[in-house]
């Protein structure tokens, strides 16, 4: 039990720190954050990763394929699209804070 | 990879890798925490994005990786098909394409888990905790799954903005919930039942449908920033499921910005998430006040050189966009208006409602893509004294952030929402396609007070109107 035990450890205070991270950001950037989160939530990636390169099993190994198409999806598309948003607040940025 | 490497390296590889994650966990959290402020933003995500690089650099030599032909063929499809979208999006319809890379974001953990139940063979193999981290991950993953897709759909319009619901909803999707997670139970006491695996994924999926069905349009960016966190608590639990840390921390941080946002979101229209998620809000028929078909009730329309014209003496234009400036595409011709009112003399501001546009913090985007200098956009707090000495207000396209009815109507369905008031001006001039409700599905008494106009028609064409009438003033 106590692989568990540990990995809950390190999920609630990385939790905390994604509370405290994210707290006080301004309305303005609320859409490229959310969608910068949400491209770092494709690091399942790495679990699909895992899954598709072994090769004792057949059938895992496509899961294991389909969970790659799915994650890099995810991971490339939200981290192109949150780099188009942001790119268009850089030219004004002498306006910011 | 790995057996390129000499024995001695193979002997110290697990460790290298564990302490490249601890790398790429820091790079995530410094990338997060740069994707807070508006000038370190862009590197932010930048640095997000070399930190997820790096960890499948070093995941790939992993030892237990042994065939890279699909992994390969795997990314180079998502990754096609990742970017041709990113690259081809309008800006306009951001919410939709974040909905759906979140959905397969959750779809491929709940994949993850289900492949790791898979591989083992005997699934009487595995230890306890490891079933139950994978009937979560399936169960998480696959709402975020479907959830998200709904999301899509409605936002697209292929499904009813307006809720969906059927008696006793609440009440069968709260059996369905802990349905679930006594499946979960049953398969950690008896792994081999393969039924009930399959339960727990098919539940699941439906699940998902059935718990964004119900919400209205008005809620999206509330659902969305939700099934964000999801999809980041989804990977966390994948990463329980294959025991790595990198994947539990980089969700559960995703998991807690999510959670953030989606409570900024309820703040800014006064609801609970409670009632977002249950309430059925918005839609057609969900107001005690009848539509807009009252007989005593006149609106006065206006032309395109009528504004010209008022804006033009005007001292102070106001500008609050919505929706409906963004459906229209509307957001560079605005800018042409106001680039021409501001020769002309006229102060112009921007006032952004929180809730703007389908998302948080979307409309700001759209007039970011436009060129509008960040010093003439104002939050809803700053700006709401200005209306008083206000001139002009154009609302072009927003509707249930300037109604009334939110502070003066207890039974509305919106009463306490934070509104933009935009009533204290002088003059407002209300652009908009019909008198139909908004999202929210609700009358707006604005359109009918004597200092209000109506300018019916197409956002765009009545702002193009607009730039024509006043090289004419």
């Amino acid at each position: 039990m106590s692989g568990l035990i540990f990995n809950l450890f390190i999920f609630v205070l990385a939790s905390f720190v994604g509370f405290e991270l994210i707290s006080k950001v301004p309305p303005t950037l609320h859409t490229p954050l959310m969608s910068g989160a949400n491209a770092i939530s494709g690091i399942t990636i790495i679990g699909a990763l895992v899954i598709a390169g072994q090769v004792d099993h057949e059938f895992a190994q496509i899961i294991g394929f389909m969970a790659i198409v799915f994650a890099t999806i995810n991971v490339v598309g939200g981290f192109m699209v949150t780099d188009r948003m942001l790119e268009m607040f850089k030219k004004k940025d002498k306006n910011d804070e | 990879m790995s057996d390129f490497l000499p024995p001695s390296v193979q002997a110290v590889l697990p460790n290298i890798i564990q302490l490249i994650y601890l790398l790429a966990t820091g790079v995530f959290i410094m990338g997060i925490k740069r994707l807070g402020s508006p000038a370190t933003a862009r590197s932010g995500n930048q640095m997000a994005a070399l930190g997820m690089f790096i960890g499948v650099v070093v995941t790939l030599f992993d030892q237990q990786i042994i065939s890279y032909e699909l992994i390969i063929a795997g990314i180079v499809v998502g990754s096609a098909i990742g970017t041709f979208a990113a690259k081809k999006v309008e800006m306009t319809a951001m919410p939709e394409m974040v909905a759906i890379f979140n959905g397969f974001g959750g779809g491929a953990s709940a994949l993850v888990a289900w492949g790791e139940f898979v591989r083992v063979g005997d699934p009487a193999m595995l230890a306890s905790q490891d079933l139950v981290t994978i009937g979560l991950s399936i169960l998480i993953g696959s709402i975020t799954f479907t959830g998200s897709f709904i999301a899509f759909g409605k936002l697209k319009g292929f499904i009813s903005g307006n809720p969906v619901t059927f008696p006793g909803q609440n009440f069968f999707n709260a059996l369905l919930t802990i349905g679930t997670l006594v499946l979960v139970g049953w398969l950690t006491y008896d792994p081999s039942n393969q039924l009930v695996f399959w339960l727990i994924f098919g539940i699941a999926l439906l699940l998902g449908i059935l718990t964004v069905m119900p919400i209205g349009g008005a809620d999206m960016p509330v659902v969305i920033s939700l099934l964000n966190s999801y999809s980041g608590i989804a990977a966390s639990m994948a990463g329980f499921v294959i025991n790595n840390n990198l994947l539990i921390i980089s969700g559960a941080l995703v998991g807690a910005a999510g959670l953030i946002l989606t409570n900024i979101m309820c703040k800014a229209m006064n609801r609970s998430l409670g009632n977002v998620l249950f309430g059925a809000f918005g839609g057609s028929d969900s107001s005690g006040s009848g539509p807009a078909t009252d007989t005593d009730k006149t609106v006065r329309e206006t032309t395109a050189d009528d504004v010209a014209i008022q804006c033009t003496y005007a001292n102070k234009v106001i500008i609050v966009p919505g929706y409906g400036l963004a459906v229209a595409q509307a957001q560079h011709v605005l800018k042409e208006v106001a680039d021409k009112l501001e020769q002309k003399g006229v102060e112009v501001k921007y006032g952004i409602h929180p809730v703007a546009g389908r998302m948080p913090g979307h409309m700001n985007v759209l007039l970011a893509e436009a060129d509008v200098p960040y010093d003439q956009l104002y939050d809803m707090e700053q700006i709401n004294p200005d209306f008083k000495s206000t001139d002009v207000v154009l609302i072009i396209g927003a509707n249930d952030v300037v109604n009334p009815t939110a502070k003066t109507e207890p039974g509305s369905p919106i009463y306490g929402m934070p509104i933009m008031n935009v009533a204290d001006a002088e003059r407002t001039i209300v652009f908009k396609r019909s008198l139909s409700p908004g999202f929210a599905g609700i009358d707006n008494p604005l359109f009918y007070k004597e200092s209000n106009q109506m300018f019916f028609g197409d956002a765009k064409d009545s702002l193009q109107a607009i730039t024509q009438s006043l090289n004419e003033v």
